[in-house]
């Protein structure tokens, strides 16, 4: 077996991963770009996306539950956005971030009282959990597809930053958010617009990841959420082909390491199990922290000094 | 302002109070058994008095300093890990270590225990609690090198990432002769051990050792926010540009918070191990970190005793009394639909946010429990009121 | 300062609601310390069925001359290590007389410290791990050993599947699978196999059917809990994974069953129990399932047995025999009944060795029939 072929199945599948993660660290970038907040419970709203999911498939038709669980994510986060965030938006940043450190452990509650502390296994959705064959490997179709469907809402994205009214309020509010305001934009509507658009593709996001890897426990959206955050940061804040290119090396980066012993071991420079993979969620943070020692405003963010 | 002679007697009456209440933990360790409803309120101050530690030293970096560490799950890790590597007894450590060969087979207890008897069993548990603080403290050392530049939130996830990154380290198969791999640490030195024979008296110390760790290791961090570190410390949080203007090196007094803080927390991971009877990688997710945060916000960033308080009732809400909510009667209330698995923790984080929303200072603000007392005295002589830190 | 007075008075309330029990006449508690949510949720609702059912069947003992209620007190230690003394203590604290548990050998084997310091016997149902009842003086159980266990599957793969090489999977930390895949590879070689444990809340499980299918491994052991498993079976399937996934007792299960069920996925396990065996109890625990809408959901959706319902069951009557023999309700006198206890339940003759653990010296081999969606039987193994 050449190394190729060895290495191939792990690359497909990080891409389709790291489309995955792109997606959902678009809300990350976003919401930081504006607000300067790490949404932490962004990770656990694509948690909830998953949940809603299985609870909805269960009653209704896929083609109906799909929308309605894309539309209840949404109201979700705006609710998140008025409840939790809106109130603090004069308070120390430190408060804003622990009340959204509150909100991820409330839908992590909620969810674990819901399920009962039960995986859930999420429903297969006709077409895009199809077997296929690539390369002359096996896989299912969300693997495939997943990347370019993430390239598609991209590019829909960031022509609507740059070339709507929305988009362009979007653009000051984060470059100067009092200016703005001074300005007459309606700050607090970019930024229910900015949460709308972030859970809107985390929803999207969960109906392929969990496609993918279908069981939904209520930690599922932690590390998920993490990862993306790790990936808005290594593409530079705010940016948001950064956040996607990211996402995109820490998917494929994450799956080699799953791998790498076995590729070690057929390519003959290992002969035994070194237990790699115990690495492969450290990973992102080594590369989080190279990125933040060496370069801290990511590979595309843009360099900004404190004030006094 | 209070003079000298009142402060001093504050101090004397705290010490007073405190020492009242470590005798009435050691007589309730004797006086109620296992088997009794009673033993909850042991295992709450056991679990309140490590949360109570891992908090206020939180406190110390994010209230006190203004540094927004999430890395304290990380730090108690390698307290815990070092504490129960070093105090596992030789006869059990082939059991323990199932499926390594252990590397390190040097109980510090058990070897003084041998030359010196039960007193050298207690300066060995010492010594395996200091080793944890140390351990937690010199990582600490090497990570705040690079993290100590970064600002507030970028700062926070370098600190939640190292902390994954050691909890994978310690998981690593490679080094399981160490720290037995994935798999959990157990049989070492914990509290259903602390027991001796005192003039002819079988005394339990259970509880007492967990709590006379953790009011040690907290009078150590009052000492130290009073002086004038301390001082440095609220200079850098209130403005740091401010402070380094007035002379305060940046990087030295952040670096020693971090430090501090992290010994701190590797005693409380040690106490942890204690108490648990266990030490297990798994355990400390950042989930653990949010967990102790949450605390540190319930009783007021900035204020020790609040972090006291928060951490007390944390622990005794969420093990004992709305224990409850998850078995289906509450307050007589009998409603197992509503009342199940987990409702607690539902009630319990709503609760939370309730408070981060609308009582933003917590219970105490950056006030402590001795301010308190004294201010209400202060409005019982002359009925003008305390003076309300905004 | 009023709102400490406020919550000085809530404090109070609480508390002293807290401190009133309703106490009744002649009730003994059997304390049931089983996972209810977390990885091994499931499994353990399943085992906490067959004990309930066995309670419906026989809700009181006669100890001692007088009769006895039965009552269960339930602890859900959550799957984790770290929330598994707490559980214990809380049961402890309720004043159970001797205590059932637990689905998945880490929580006992972390618990075990709260028991032996209480002096309250525990009796593990399905934890196979060796380290639960070592050194744990209180702690005794009824299946078999995952050296055991290990050793027959390892054989079974080498001698009927004709496996040469084996790729092994568990999950990071857990006593379980750590243990099972530990006794296995001893068993089978340690040269040819290929040991990976996934971590904690992982959902890829497709990467390490690719590891295996590139070590040209020719036989896949995984005896993790019920929800990976499902995962696995899934991807297996997806991926055409090409070789038999072996596993131990957990699998035993409906939930694998409904996985396999119209794929192409060969799977063989070890279990305690062979459906059929005892038609009549088949037949009725089925009809209780099926009557209970709780039960049912709690067994997954349908009324298939799992091994572990009926070990829930024969724990549940060994512990009434302990309660008979001890002649009191008093966890010290059932301790010392133990030891000596010798009685025949659903799953066999059931008696302790001086560890506390079970003699047992055979497993149920059976495969999983990917059209019927039931288990075939194989053969029984015993040790070498």
């Amino acid at each position: 077996m050449n190394t190729m072929q060895t290495v191939l199945p792990y690359v497909i599948s990080g891409i389709s991963v790291g489309g995955q993660y792109a997606l959902i660290a678009i809300g990350y970038t976003m919401v930081y770009g504006i607000l300067r907040l790490i949404n932490f419970a962004h990770g656990d709203v694509f948690m909830v996306a998953g949940l809603l999911m299985v609870y909805l498939a269960a009653a209704l038709p896929i083609y109906l539950a799909i929308p309605i669980v894309i539309a209840l994510t949404v109201l979700l986060a705006f609710i998140i956005e008025r409840v939790a965030y809106k109130p603090l938006r004069t308070a120390p940043r430190m408060s804003v971030m622990i009340s959204a450190i509150g909100v991820s452990y409330l839908l992590q509650n909620l969810a674990l009282y819901i399920t009962g502390g039960l995986n859930k296994n999420y429903p297969s959705i006709p077409w895009i959990s199809d077997q296929i064959t690539v390369f002359g490997m096996a896989t299912t179709r969300v693997t495939v597809i997943t990347p370019f469907l993430t390239i598609i809402l991209v590019v829909i994205l960031v022509y609507l930053i740059n070339h709507t009214k929305i988009g362009m309020a979007m653009r000051a509010v984060s470059r100067d958010f009092e200016t703005s305001q001074l300005m007459g934009i309606k700050i607090d509507a970019v930024i229910s617009v900015t949460f709308i658009i972030g859970s809107f593709l985390a929803a999207i996001g969960s109906l392929l990841y969990f496609s993918n890897y279908p069981g939904v426990v209520p930690t599922s959206g932690g590390m998920p959420g993490l990862k993306a955050f790790v990936a808005a940061v290594f593409g530079g804040i705010g940016s948001i082909p950064g956040a996607v290119i990211g996402a995109f090396i820490i998917g494929i980066c994450e799956s080699i390491i799953k791998g790498l012993d076995t590729i070690l071991i057929t390519g003959g420079a290992i002969t035994e199990q070194i237990g790699l993979a115990t690495f492969s969620d450290a990973f992102t943070f080594v590369l989080l922290i190279i990125i933040l020692v060496f370069k801290p405003t990511g590979l595309f963010g843009e360099k900004s000094t404190d004030k006094v | 302002m209070l003079d000298k002679t009142a402060e001093k007697r504050k101090n004397i009456i705290s010490f007073v109070c405190v020492l009242a209440f470590l005798i009435l933990v050691l007589i309730l360790d004797q006086v109620i058994k296992p088997t009794s409803k009673m033993f909850m309120l042991l295992t709450v101050l056991q679990k309140g008095s490590v949360y109570a530690l891992a908090a206020v030293s939180m406190n110390l970096l994010n209230g006190f300093t203004g540094l927004f560490s999430l890395g304290h799950a990380g730090f108690m890790l390698i307290g815990a890990y070092t504490y129960a590597i070093f105090t596992i007894p030789d006869k059990a450590r082939d059991v323990v270590y199932q499926y390594y060969d252990a590397s390190v087979r040097f109980s510090i207890p058990e070897k003084l225990g041998n030359s010196m008897g039960p007193f050298g069993t207690v300066l060995g548990v010492v010594i395996a609690v200091l080793l944890a603080g140390l351990a937690a403290a010199i990582f600490a050392y090497l990570i705040g090198l690079p993290v100590l530049r970064l600002k507030s939130d970028y700062l926070a996830i370098a600190t939640l990432g190292f902390a994954e990154i050691i909890r994978a380290v310690f998981q690593w198969s490679k080094l399981g002769p160490v720290t037995n791999g994935s798999n959990l640490l157990k049989s070492f030195e914990r509290t259903s051990t602390f027991k001796g024979v005192l003039f002819g008296m079988k005394l339990k110390f259970a509880t007492f050792v967990p709590v006379l760790i953790a009011t040690v290791s907290i009078t150590l961090i009052v000492l130290l926010v009073n002086s004038t570190y301390g001082r440095a410390f609220k200079a850098i949080r209130d403005d740091e540009i401010a402070a380094e203007a007035m002379g305060i090196n940046l990087a030295k007094h952040k670096m020693i918070s971090f430090v501090t803080s992290s010994f701190f927390a590797g005693v409380a991971g040690a106490s942890m191990a204690m108490v648990l009877s266990i030490a297990q990688a798994s355990n400390f997710k950042s989930a653990m970190t949010y967990e102790i945060l949450l605390m540190v916000v319930l009783g007021g960033i900035g204020s020790i005793s609040g972090s006291v308080i928060g951490s007390m009732l944390f622990v005794a809400a969420s093990e004992w009394w709305l224990r409850g909510l998850d078995s289906g009667t509450f307050l007589g209330i009998n409603a197992p639909g509503v009342f199940r698995n987990g409702f607690r923790l539902v009630v319990f984080s709503v609760i939370i946010m309730v408070v981060v929303l609308f009582f933003r200072k917590g219970i105490m603000g950056d006030r402590e429990l001795t301010d308190v007392i004294a201010g209400w005295k202060a409005k019982s002589k002359n009925k003008k009121g305390v003076t309300d830190h905004e | 300062m009023k709102k400490i007075i406020a919550l000085a008075l809530t404090l109070i309330m609480i508390f002293s609601l807290c401190a009133i029990s309703a106490s009744a006449e002649n009730v003994v508690k059997i304390g049931v310390f089983e996972p209810m949510s977390g990885d091994n949720g499931a499994g353990g609702k399943q085992e906490v069925l067959g004990m309930q059912y066995a309670n419906a069947v026989c809700p009181e003992v006669e100890i001692g001359g007088e009769t006895y209620k039965v009552e269960l007190v339930y602890a859900d230690n959550a799957s984790a290590n770290d929330k598994a003394p707490t559980a214990a203590q809380t049961l402890i604290s309720e004043g159970v007389s001797i205590v059932l548990g637990s689905y998945g050998s880490g929580v006992s084997i972390a618990a075990g410290d709260t028991f032996l310091n209480a002096g309250v016997p525990a009796l593990g149902v399905t934890c196979t791990n060796p380290q639960v009842t070592a050194g744990c003086d209180v702690y005794f159980r009824i299946c078999f050993l995952d050296p055991f266990q290990g050793t027959v599957l390892a054989n079974y793969a080498k001698n009927d599947l004709g496996a040469t090489k084996a790729y092994c999977l568990a999950k990071q930390g857990d006593d379980y699978s750590g243990g099972l895949c530990n006794y296995f590879i001893k068993a089978f070689g340690e040269a040819n196999c290929v040991y990976e444990q996934f971590p904690e809340g992982t959902g890829d499980y497709s990467t390490y059917i690719t590891n295996a299918q590139n070590q040209g491994c020719d036989v896949f052991f995984a005896p993790v809990s019920t929800e990976a498993a499902a995962q696995i079976i899934a991807k297996a399937n997806t991926q055409a994974l090409g070789m038999p996934i072996l596993a131990g007792d957990t699998w035993d299960s409906n939930v694998i069953l409904e996985a396999a069920k119209g794929t192409d996925v060969k799977i063989c396990v070890t279990t305690f129990y062979q459906e059929g065996a005892n038609a009549e109890f088949d037949a009725a625990i089925k009809e209780w399932i099926a009557s209970d809408a709780t039960a049912l959901a709690n067994n997954g959706g349908n009324n298939e047995l799992a091994a572990v319902t009926v070990m829930g069951y024969d724990a549940y009557f060994v512990a009434l025999e302990a309660l008979k023999a001890a002649g009191s309700t008093d966890p010290e006198a059932v301790l010392e009944a133990l030891p000596a206890l010798e009685c025949e339940g659903i799953t066999g003759a059931i008696a302790f060795d001086e560890i506390g653990d079970a003699l047992r010296d055979s497993a149920f081999v059976k495969e999983c029939n990917n059209e019927t969606g039931l288990w075939d039987f194989v053969t029984v193994a015993k040790a070498a």
